[in-house]
Order: structure tokens, then C-alpha cells, then sequence
């Protein structure tokens, strides 16, 4: 369903962030992108719903090339496509009613958003999105008087406002201790089994890439190291992965 | 060696340190002689004295002033002594307040004593000599004690000698009743609440107009716009050519529409009837949700009901004028002491009747704009890169000769050549061979930074519209629109309008990009990222700088009207040239108290809201 193929990009100053990336990610996959700081795992996620745009290579979602989708066609790719940031990026001065609603935005008329409306429908599929997480009662609250955890369980409810076909995770629970952090894995687990949608989730932590994924790819410097079953990651792919000096914790 | 390298750096930091002091020595002093400061002029007494007296004149406000009485207690006086030596003496009640001079007649130039006694206590009024003639002549002051004596020596005055008595009096000057205001006083307080009114339409005409130019203004909204050379060319050409059309159109609607326009019920009907048509269609045109790709046939249709909806809306607009006006005359003379709320109705339906042409100019270029980039999309997509250079190349060709003919155009009106070769045919020629070797040069697909280049242009002309100071923008628009508040109040709007939109958009430079990336993610448009994401950041800060922006018209507006703006500026600086410090200090006074409670309600205003 998503085909990357002779991904590039080179950001100003020559910095190489992917080198000629390929894979494909199939329906219902829960895929974990590895890598050090700094290896192009956020640029790889932003490339495929272009928040980035990529200097070079294809992105095929559904078979349209998303890298020369025009304006329209992007909104409509964008849309099916949820996302899930490190620092949650909700609008802290904003309810979190509005920020999950925020996540139909793809399919409102901006004529309509000009006004802050939103259909009764819409309301109600937030009400049941932040139901799932668990966090109703927050609902009138302004997102930042939230816990982490709470942040990011709106995130995902914003997320699946979009009825995705795919949830792009970049690293979901690096700003999040241990305990939270299994609970929010456990949401976009759940999300992955009860809903079949697929995950692409960037993550720091082997362990929770062997609980939770069924897939890893690997980048170092911008380059596909490894792709496959988590387990087959031994020390020897470990030290390709993250470098001679490392070692494994956990 | 290093050691070496190092001493020389030390050697070379101490001289440079030198010749800067040196450097600011010299500057400093320059200063001190083109500024001509001369600390012997504060040390001169005449100075000093002139100095003391205004400020005791500034310390006393005419604020308030009572209601006297004069009594006047009399003496008979003969001036000079009679020859015979008789002289009719009278009985005075001793009761009542009474004076008494020490001798009853005398020669000029003599001094006698006066004493008045049983006169109110401590109390301060003048010694008169009321001659034959009727004229009075002061001769001193007296200063009652606490038992209401007092006693004066007074020199006699020179005077035609006159047989009968003349008198010598004592002014006793009472205040009765409360204490009122002043002509002065009451003549501030109606400045200054037209001052306040100044500020405060300035204030919101000016915060209005300057939000939606601070996005424009923005780095970080502008910099990822961008166009292909197709586009910029169709824009350049489209939006001149939709905003004469709809110039056109809105005249020809006006045309229309005038035999109708003095009928109040007309006006209202069809205000009613084009505002439903207007809302209906505009509900059918736009969706609230397309969850599939529309078909182009559902298209066509959205697109036809916008267009419906949008002439509607011209409709509906220019009826709105006519209406209010026609509604504003009626109440102003209906309503009696709130008739300024039909003024205020007339006063908005007259300003929407002026801004129609414009708004439909507007409002077509931007459709024709969006068209034209739909088809430049299109062909791009569609044409191979050879003959979409051709294709380029023409219309960069005419794009480029229509915007030089128009900046000319701009130019002309300023210095009016008046000559079509200068004014027409060389920027037409010039523009378009401009055009032409830009599209040749560029590669068809390359993206221009359109949004960079808007950002930049509306940068400049916000820094150069701000370093104009508002009272040099309120003696041009006293030219324009007369003396008075007016005046005062579009300079200060003018100038609201640049200030606070470069404010703004440092905010929305400063937000944070989190929350834009996660919108922009979900497919919301740039339009939705706006509402969504930048406007929740932005509300507090625009509100404290809309705060701090009144603050500073409220202050400006005070002396606005030194140059004919309106407000109490006028009033200031007429009793200044008048040497009247004691009304002028009033006024100072309306100004200090309106300034530092504005600050107060505005710090409070703000601390609640953000």
C-alpha cells in the first residue's frame, strides 16, 4: 500500500538527511524505523506525507505518487494519513475538543473552519475518539493543562479523527517516562490490531521495538541499514545500526 | 611565538580601545555645540524668574472657581482739606464692619493710616480711592488678623482738589455657594473625551486592517509559498485584468440599482432576499465535508452556485449601504439626544457604499487569480517542458509589460509626464523584453518564492509608512479631509495600521511550528492552519499589543491637535501661545490623569487576558 522507492533528501548546505531509501510497508504492518539522533527517521516520516519535501525518489500511496500530487490531491492523500509527534504538538491555548477536532480539518470546507464549525457528526466522533483514550473528562480543559501522557493520548485521538489509513508515529514516547510510555504503545497497538491501521513508528528503545513491532527498518546516516523481523537484529547488525562504540541496554 | 603573537594583540587592543574613547570624546563633544548647550542661560535670573512663574501658573489649574460677593465698606476723605476747616463728620455703626483712617482730610502725597474694624477675619482685599469722578484708584492691599482688624498706611493720591467728600474704601470680596468648574475646565473635558474617542477609533480601524496584513507580513507563513513561472505570469496578468472587471461590474450593478436607491422598503427587501439567495448558495457551492473526489460535473455546479452566492453578495452589500444610510438619516432625526446612532448607521452604510468598487475589484481579482492558477497547475502538469517554455514565455512577456506599465501608471499620476512614450511604450517594451529574458533564463518547473518576494514588499512598506511620524501624516490629512478629529483620527489609524502590523508579525514569527505541522498534516489548507493553529497562539499577544497600541494613541492623540487633528492638542497649544499657563495646566492635567488611567485599565486588561 505505501512503496518508498530512491528516497533522497538534501537539505540546504548540502546536508544529506536520506540516501536513496527504498522499502514497502504492507496493509496492517506495525513497522518501527530504528536509527540513531540525527539518522533521518523524522525527515523518512515527513517525507511521505510531504511535510518535507523530497530532493529526489518516489513515494507511492495507493498507487498515486504523492511527490507530484498538486494542492488538492495532497489534502486528500494528507488526510488519510494521521500523525503522531515526539512533543504532541497540540495547540496549547486550544481545548482538546477543538485539537482532536482539529484532525477533520482534511475533509471540512475552509470556508466552513473560517467559522469554527464543525459538523454535530464530527463532535460526536470526538467525543468517541477521546472516549477510547480514555480521557472524556478532559475534554473542555485547554490542552496544556494536560499531563504528557494525556497530551499525547489527544494526539492520537486527533489522529484518528482523519480515519486513517496509516498513522505516522515519530517517536511517540521519547518525551515520555517508561510507564506512559507502554500505555501510549499500547493505544497505537490496539489502534494497529482493533482498527487495522497500519503504523510506521520511529522509536529509541529495542526493547519496545521487539514488544511491540512486527517490522523494524534501520537507518544510520541517511542510509537503509536493515529491514525485517525484529529479532533478527544481533549484536553484529546492532553495532551497523547504531555504531562500533554502542551497547545494548535493557 | 605565541607568547609574541599574543603581546602584539594585547598592544593592538589597547590602542584600539584608545582611539574609541578618543572617537567617542570627539562625537560627545560635537554634540554638546550642534545641540547649543549652554548652561549659562539656566543660571539667569531673568530666566530663573520667568521660569518660577510658570511653573507656580502650571501648579494652580483654573480648575474651579465660586461665585463672589463685593461689599464695599466706605470712609469719607477730603482731598485736599477745606479751607474753612469744616467738615461734616458721620456717625458709623460700630456694629457692623467699618474703617476708620487716621485723619479725615489731607493733601496729596501725604500717608494716612487705615484701619477697618468688625471685618470678617483673615481675609485679603484691596484699599481703593474712589474719587469724585467715579474713578477708582488701588492704594494697597489689606490682611485682616483673627479679630478682623487691620491697618494700613497708605500715601493719598494726587487728585484735582474737589470741595465734597470723596471716599476711601475697603473690598471685602466673599466666595458663596459651591465651588463649579471653570469655562476652561469645561471646554478640557469635552477635548478630551474627543481625544479618547480619537484614540480609540484609530485603535480599532487600525488593529482591524493590520491582522490580515501581519500574516502577509510574516517570514514564517510566506517562505514555503511558492509558484511555478506559469502561475506568477497568470496571476500578474489575472488579477489587474479581474479587479477591472470587477470595478466595471460593481459600477454597472450601482447604474443599475440607483433608480431604487432613496426607496427605503426596496433597499430592504432586497437586502433580505439577495443576503438568503447569497447564504443558500453559498451552503450548496461549498460543502461542509467532501469525503470522495468531486466529480467535475459537482464541480461545475459548486462553482456556478458560488457564483450566484458571490454576485449576491455584492448585491446584498451595496443594498446594505443604501439601506443604512436611508435607516441612519431617518433615526438621526427621529431618535433626538441618541441621534448620533443614525449618524454613526449613516456614517457605516456611507463607508460600505465607498469600499463596494474596491471590495469587487478585489473579490474578482482573486477569483480570476484562482482560476488562472488552477489552469497554470494544469498545464504544467500536462505540457512537456519545451512547449510549456514557449507557453512561459509569452506570458512572462506580458506579464512583465503589464506590471511596468502599471507601477508606471503609479509614477505618472506623482510627476505627470503625460507623454504615452514615456508613461506607456518604453515600460511596456522594457517590461515584457524584462519578462521574456527572466523566462528564457528560468526552467520552466523551477519554483519562484512568490510568498518571500509578497513578504518583502510588505515589509518595506510598512517600515517606510512607520518612520512617518503621525503628525506628519495629520497635516496631510487635515489637506484631505479638513481640521478636526477626523484628520487626527485616520493619520493615527494610518500609522496603527504599520506599527502594529509589524508587531504582529514578529508574534507570528515566534510561535511555535509544532502545532502548524501537526494541522498541516491532518490536509487542512493554509487557510485552516491560520484559524487553527496560528490565530489560538497569536490571541494573546496581539491583544497586549493592541493595549499597548491605544496606550500609545490615547498619548499621541493629545497633541495630534497641534497641527489641526482634533482633540485637546488644539486647545494646549492655543492657551500656551496665549500665555495662559493656568488653563493650559488644565489641560496638562486632562492629559496626565486620561494617560496614566489608561495605562492602569490597560496593565489590568491585559493581566486578565493573558
Amino acid at each position: 500500500m505505501l512503496e518508498i522507492k530512491n528516497l533522497t533528501k538534501v537539505y540546504e548546505g548540502n546536508v544529506q538527511a536520506l540516501d536513496d531509501v527504498s522499502f514497502n510497508v504492507q496493509p496492517g504492518e506495525f513497522l518501527a524505523v530504528i536509527g540513531l539522533s540525527g539518522s533521518g527517521k523524522s525527515t523518512l516520516l515527513r517525507c511521505i506525507n510531504r511535510l518535507v519535501e523530497p530532493t529526489n525518489g518516489e513515494v507511492i500511496w495507493d498507487g498515486v505518487d504523492v511527490t507530484k500530487a498538486g494542492p488538492d490531491e495532497l489534502r486528500r492523500i494528507r488526510r488519510q494519513i494521521g500523525m503522531i509527534f515526539q512533543h504532541f504538538n497540540l495547540v496549547e491555548r486550544s481545548k482538546v475538543l477543538t485539537n482532536v477536532l482539529a484532525g477533520r480539518l482534511g475533509y471540512t470546507n475552509p470556508a466552513m473552519s473560517l467559522v469554527n464549525r464543525f459538523s454535530k457528526k464530527d463532535v460526536e466522533m470526538a467525543y468517541k475518539q477521546l472516549e477510547r483514550v480514555g480521557i472524556t473528562d478532559q475534554a473542555n480543559k485547554r490542552a496544556d493543562e494536560l499531563s504528557g501522557g494525556q497530551q499525547q493520548r489527544v494526539s492520537i485521538a486527533r489522529a484518528m479523527m482523519q480515519n486513517p489509513k496509516i498513522i505516522l508515529a515519530d517517536e511517540p514516547v521519547a518525551s515520555l517516562d517508561p510507564v506512559l510510555a507502554h500505555s501510549i504503545m499500547q493505544y497505537l497497538e490496539k489502534i494497529n490490531k482493533e482498527d487495522g491501521v497500519t503504523i510506521i513508528c520511529s522509536l529509541h528503545f529495542l526493547d519496545l521495538v521487539h514488544r511491540y513491532a512486527n517490522r523494524a527498518i534501520a537507518l544510520n546516516a541517511g542510509v537503509l541499514m536493515f529491514d525485517g523481523a525484529p529479532k533478527e537484529i544481533d549484536d553484529v547488525k546492532f553495532k551497523e545500526i547504531y555504531g562500533k562504540e554502542a551497547e545494548r541496554v535493557g | 611565538m605565541r607568547c609574541d603573537l599574543k603581546k602584539k594583540s594585547s598592544i593592538l587592543k589597547s590602542l584600539r580601545t584608545g582611539l574609541l574613547i578618543a572617537i567617542s570624546i570627539i562625537v560627545f563633544a560635537y554634540a554638546f555645540q550642534v545641540t547649543n548647550v549652554n548652561f549659562e542661560t539656566t543660571r539667569s535670573e531673568v530666566r530663573i524668574t520667568q521660569l518660577t512663574r510658570v511653573l507656580r501658573a502650571l501648579a494652580k489649574p483654573e480648575l474651579v472657581e465660586y461665585d463672589t460677593t463685593e461689599e464695599e465698606i466706605s470712609s469719607p476723605f477730603y482731598l485736599p482739606c477745606p479751607d474753612n476747616g469744616e467738615i461734616e463728620g458721620i456717625e458709623k455703626n460700630t456694629n457692623l464692619a467699618y474703617i476708620q483712617t487716621s485723619v479725615i482730610c489731607a493733601s496729596p502725597k501725604e500717608t494716612i493710616t487705615v484701619e477697618g474694624f468688625n471685618m470678617p477675619a483673615n481675609i485679603k482685599g484691596p484699599i481703593n480711592f474712589l474719587a469724585a469722578s467715579g474713578v477708582k484708584r488701588q492704594l494697597a492691599n489689606f490682611e485682616t488678623n483673627s479679630d478682623g482688624y487691620f491697618s494700613v498706611d497708605v500715601v493719598v493720591p494726587t487728585r484735582q482738589p474737589v470741595a465734597e467728600a470723596q471716599y476711601i474704601t475697603a473690598t471685602i470680596r466673599t466666595t458663596t455657594g459651591l465651588p463649579k468648574w471653570t469655562e476652561t475646565a469645561k471646554a478640557t473635558w469635552d477635548k478630551i473625551i474627543e481625544t479618547v474617542f480619537i484614540a480609540l477609533l484609530a485603535t480599532t480601524i487600525g488593529t482591524a486592517a493590520s491582522i490580515p496584513i501581519s500574516f502577509i507580513a510574516a517570514r514564517n507563513l510566506m517562505k514555503d509559498s511558492t509558484s511555478t513561472p506559469t502561475s506568477t505570469a497568470l496571476n500578474i496578468i489575472g488579477f489587474p485584468l479581474g479587479a477591472y472587471l470587477g470595478y466595471i461590474f460593481s459600477k454597472w450593478i450601482i447604474d443599475l440599482l440607483s433608480p431604487f436607491e432613496k426607496n427605503v422598503f426596496i433597499t430592504l427587501i432586497g437586502l433580505i432576499i439577495s443576503g438568503v439567495i447569497a447564504y443558500f448558495s453559498l451552503r450548496k457551492g461549498l460543502p461542509s465535508e467532501d469525503i470522495k473526489k468531486p466529480t467535475n460535473s459537482v464541480k461545475i455546479q459548486r462553482f456556478a452556485f458560488i457564483f450566484i452566492a458571490g454576485v449576491m453578495a455584492i448585491l446584498s452589500i451595496i443594498l446594505f449601504g443604501e439601506f443604512t444610510k436611508l435607516a441612519g438619516e431617518a433615526l438621526e432625526n427621529l431618535l433626538g439626544p441618541i441621534g448620533f446612532l443614525g449618524y454613526a448607521l449613516f456614517q457605516i452604510g456611507d463607508i460600505t457604499s465607498m469600499l463596494v468598487p474596491a471590495l469587487t475589484a478585489i473579490a474578482f481579482g482573486g477569483v480570476i487569480v484562482s482560476v488562472f492558477n488552477k489552469v497554470g497547475l494544469s498545464l504544467q502538469d500536462n505540457l512537456n517542458t519545451s512547449i510549456l517554455k514557449i507557453i512561459n514565455i509569452v506570458l512572462s512577456t506580458i506579464a512583465g509589460a503589464i506590471l511596468f506599465a502599471l507601477v508606471m501608471a503609479v509614477i505618472n499620476w506623482f510627476y505627470q509626464f503625460n507623454n504615452p512614450r514615456i508613461s506607456l511604450y518604453y515600460p511596456v517594451i522594457i517590461g515584457g523584453f524584462a519578462g521574456f529574458i527572466l523566462a528564457v533564463i528560468a526552467k520552466p518547473k523551477h519554483l519562484l518564492p512568490t510568498g518571500f518576494i509578497i513578504y518583502t514588499i510588505t515589509r518595506t512598506i510598512l517600515n517606510a509608512l512607520r518612520s512617518i511620524e503621525p503628525l506628519v501624516m495629520a497635516i496631510i490629512a487635515v489637506i484631505w479631509v479638513g481640521i478636526g478629529p477626523f484628520a487626527g483620527s485616520l493619520a493615527l489609524a494610518l500609522h496603527t495600521i504599520a506599527a502594529l502590523a509589524k508587531l504582529y508579525s514578529e508574534q507570528v514569527e515566534s510561535i511555535d511550528d509544532g502545532p502548524l505541522e501537526a494541522i498541516h498534516a491532518t490536509g487542512a489548507n493554509k487557510l485552516q492552519t491560520i484559524v487553527y493553529a496560528v490565530i489560538p497562539q497569536i490571541i494573546p499577544p496581539y491583544i497586549s499589543f493592541t493595549m499597548y497600541r491605544w496606550d500609545i494613541n490615547v498619548r499621541m492623540s493629545t497633541i495630534i491637535g497641534f497641527v489641526g487633528g482634533g482633540g485637546i492638542g488644539f486647545l494646549l497649544q492655543q492657551n500656551i501661545n496665549l500665555l495662559s499657563y493656568r488653563s493650559a495646566s488644565v489641560q496638562m492635567l486632562a492629559i496626565a490623569v486620561v494617560v496614566a488611567s489608561m495605562d492602569y485599565v490597560s496593565s489590568k486588561i491585559r493581566e486578565r487576558i493573558v
